[in-house]
């Protein structure tokens, strides 16, 4: 329980640090955008229409240098205390807007789970039970393939081949069960190439391993074996390896989404870059990182649950 | 289709090299070298050059790649893409590779709170997706190469740092390291005598595939058109220029596409994982 604790203690500090990195970023890409910035600041506290010269020397005067020290302390300040601010472009507050695109996305990353989910570990599985066997070679050979190919240009091939040439589903759009499948595919088989291979490792070590010989002994099948102790083993390194696939998954959704226009975190993170809207992408960005904080702390926990024996890292 | 070419031709000359995979990865990447830096010297065509008369020409004798839509050499313009790409990952992979040996040995040398704070920092820089931070970089640095050469070098490094510090620490411990220390060697002799060497070879795969990072993280990006700008030529704005014409002209999106496959598939079996 204690290392548990000690592994979530961490994890905070991860959270910490985060923000702290996502909010110097985006300090600096306040200050690097063209303009005055306390033009910008006057607007947000009188209105766009009320900017004159005398609002504006009475901001100067209580803020003084937009860029020095006292006022990235305050932007840290506003963002410890959850105020990401207005979207410049739609002059909603981005927490709204990012919780409003959130959804979509989660549903996008859950369906590419577990999409990779039911490709990657059963063959996993079946290539560690057989090792050097035609399908470990086969499975081995296609993971460095799809490992090599950029998750762009997998989309771009589905789209090509299920979509124009065979007409099957369509290339973009969100709402219904058939938008789902290409875009999720798309994430998945990246994720499936890895998590493949981890569990084929995670199974040939199982076998070698001296409580898989003594269950084979004591009358247990191998099918047995597998089921009844093997696939907890087996488990605790996938669990870990999808966790640390997060941020490769949001990297591959902010392609992905982009690609098959899908309403999401990562299609409105390139639309926010596109316009220059600083609180949206810092937003965004604390958003990703502290989900993949999140994602972690809950592996730690079940890895933990998985295998109690495990000392935490 | 060059590329195809050439490698048949390599593979009559020198078919006993190219037995094992890291080989045959070598191979790939040396024709990949040659086609992007030779290329200028045997066609001297410019890459931004238009002339609306040759758009979506298929490859003749004039220009063997053909010309795109807007009447522009293929080869010029390939060739120049991937001396964009390779040369940003170049520059990437020293300044990475620089950062993450230094604080992984720093980190394992001191240990204590330095490593624990270093462990902590490259934990949180994992936590941010390196295409988030390069588009950051976008917006903060005047040009994009600049922009993604920082904005890698930030987020790459994390890996290497990561093995470096495992790698010596379990070196410090040995009696060998042990032994050169007693007798008053400093830290820069351990480090090259006998910390390097154990090192190097460990590290060589994840150079390789932190290269490969770059290469497709400049052509994803420049694929959802937030990456380089047009006219600069680039693998993955190559692909969505071409998009449009893939009907009449499958020929020249196929180009980037393969070009960009060969290097990424060098740069993996280069890295030895996918071993034959």
């Amino acid at each position: 329980m204690q290392l548990i604790f000690k592994a979530l203690l961490w994890r905070l500090a991860q959270a910490g640090v985060v923000a702290i990195l996502v909010g110097v970023l985006s300090f600096s890409m306040m200050i690097a955008l063209p303009g005055d910035m306390i033009y910008r600041i006057a607007g947000a506290r009188f209105g766009y229409d009320n900017i004159n010269s005398q609002n504006i020397e009475l901001v100067r005067n209580q803020l003084g240098d937009p860029a020095g020290i006292s006022a990235f302390v305050n932007w840290m300040g506003g963002l410890l205390e959850g105020n990401f601010g207005n979207s410049l472009v739609t002059g909603e507050p981005v927490l709204s807007e990012i919780t409003h695109q959130l959804g979509a996305t989660a549903e996008l990353a859950g369906i590419a789970i577990l999409l990779s989910l039911l490709i990657g570990p059963p063959l996993g599985v079946w290539a560690g039970l057989r090792p050097d066997s035609w399908i470990d070679r086969c499975t081995l050979l296609m993971a460095a393939v799809f490992k090599a190919t950029p998750q762009f240009l997998l989309g771009l091939l589905l789209i090509v081949i299920v979509s124009i040439g065979l007409g099957l589903l369509p290339a973009a759009g969100y709402g219904e069960a058939k938008f789902f499948i290409l875009p999720g595919l798309t994430l998945a088989i990246g994720l499936a190439a890895n998590t493949t291979r981890i569990t084929r490792e995670a199974v040939v070590k199982a076998r070698a391993a001296n409580w898989w010989q003594f269950a084979r002994w004591k009358g247990l099948s191998e099918r047995q074996v597998f089921w009844r102790h093997g696939l907890r083993h087996v488990s605790v390194p996938v669990v870990t390896l999808i966790a640390a696939q997060f941020v490769a998954l949001m990297e591959g959704v902010v392609v992905v989404e982009t690609i098959f226009g899908w309403p999401g975190i990562g299609h409105a993170l390139v639309h926010a870059v596109f316009h220059r809207d600083v609180p949206m992408v810092q937003g965004t960005a604390l958003i990703m990182g502290l989900a993949f904080v999140l994602v972690n702390a809950a592996a730690d926990v079940i890895a933990r649950l998985l295998d109690p024996r495990a000392p935490n890292p | 289709m060059n590329v195809l070419s050439a490698n048949m031709h390599s593979k009559t000359t020198s078919l006993r090299l190219l037995i094992t995979g890291r080989s045959i990865g070598f191979g790939l990447l040396l024709l990949v070298l040659l086609f992007a830096l030779g290329e200028p010297l045997v066609t001297g065509a410019s890459p931004t050059a238009q002339s609306l008369m040759h758009a979506l020409q298929p490859p003749s004798f004039d220009a063997f790649l053909g010309y795109d839509h807007l009447g522009r050499s293929m080869s010029a313009r390939l060739s120049a893409a991937l001396r964009l790409s390779l040369g940003i990952a170049t520059a990437t992979l020293i300044t990475t590779a620089f950062i993450g040996v230094v604080l992984g040995a720093l980190a394992s040398w001191r240990g204590g709170w330095v490593d624990s704070v270093l462990v902590l920092i490259a934990d949180s820089v994992v936590a941010l997706p390196a295409l988030l931070i390069v588009l950051i970089a976008g917006l903060i640095l005047p040009t994009q190469p600049i922009a993604f050469w920082a904005g890698l070098s930030l987020t790459l490094w994390i890996e290497i740092f990561r093995l470096t510090r495992t790698t010596i620490r379990a070196q410090l411990a040995a009696p060998a390291v042990e032994a050169s220390r007693m007798l008053g060697f400093g830290p820069l002799y351990l480090f090259r005598t006998h910390l390097w060497p154990e090192l190097a070879p460990i590290l060589g795969a994840t150079f390789a595939l932190t290269f490969a990072a770059v290469v497709m993280g400049i052509a994803a990006l420049g694929f959802v058109s937030v990456g380089v700008r047009a006219p600069t030529p680039e693998l993955g704005l190559m692909m969505v220029e071409l998009l449009p014409y893939w009907r009449e002209a499958p020929w020249a999106l196929l180009q980037p596409v393969i070009a960009t496959l060969t290097t990424l598939l060098a740069l993996t079996l280069l890295a030895g994982r996918g071993k034959a």
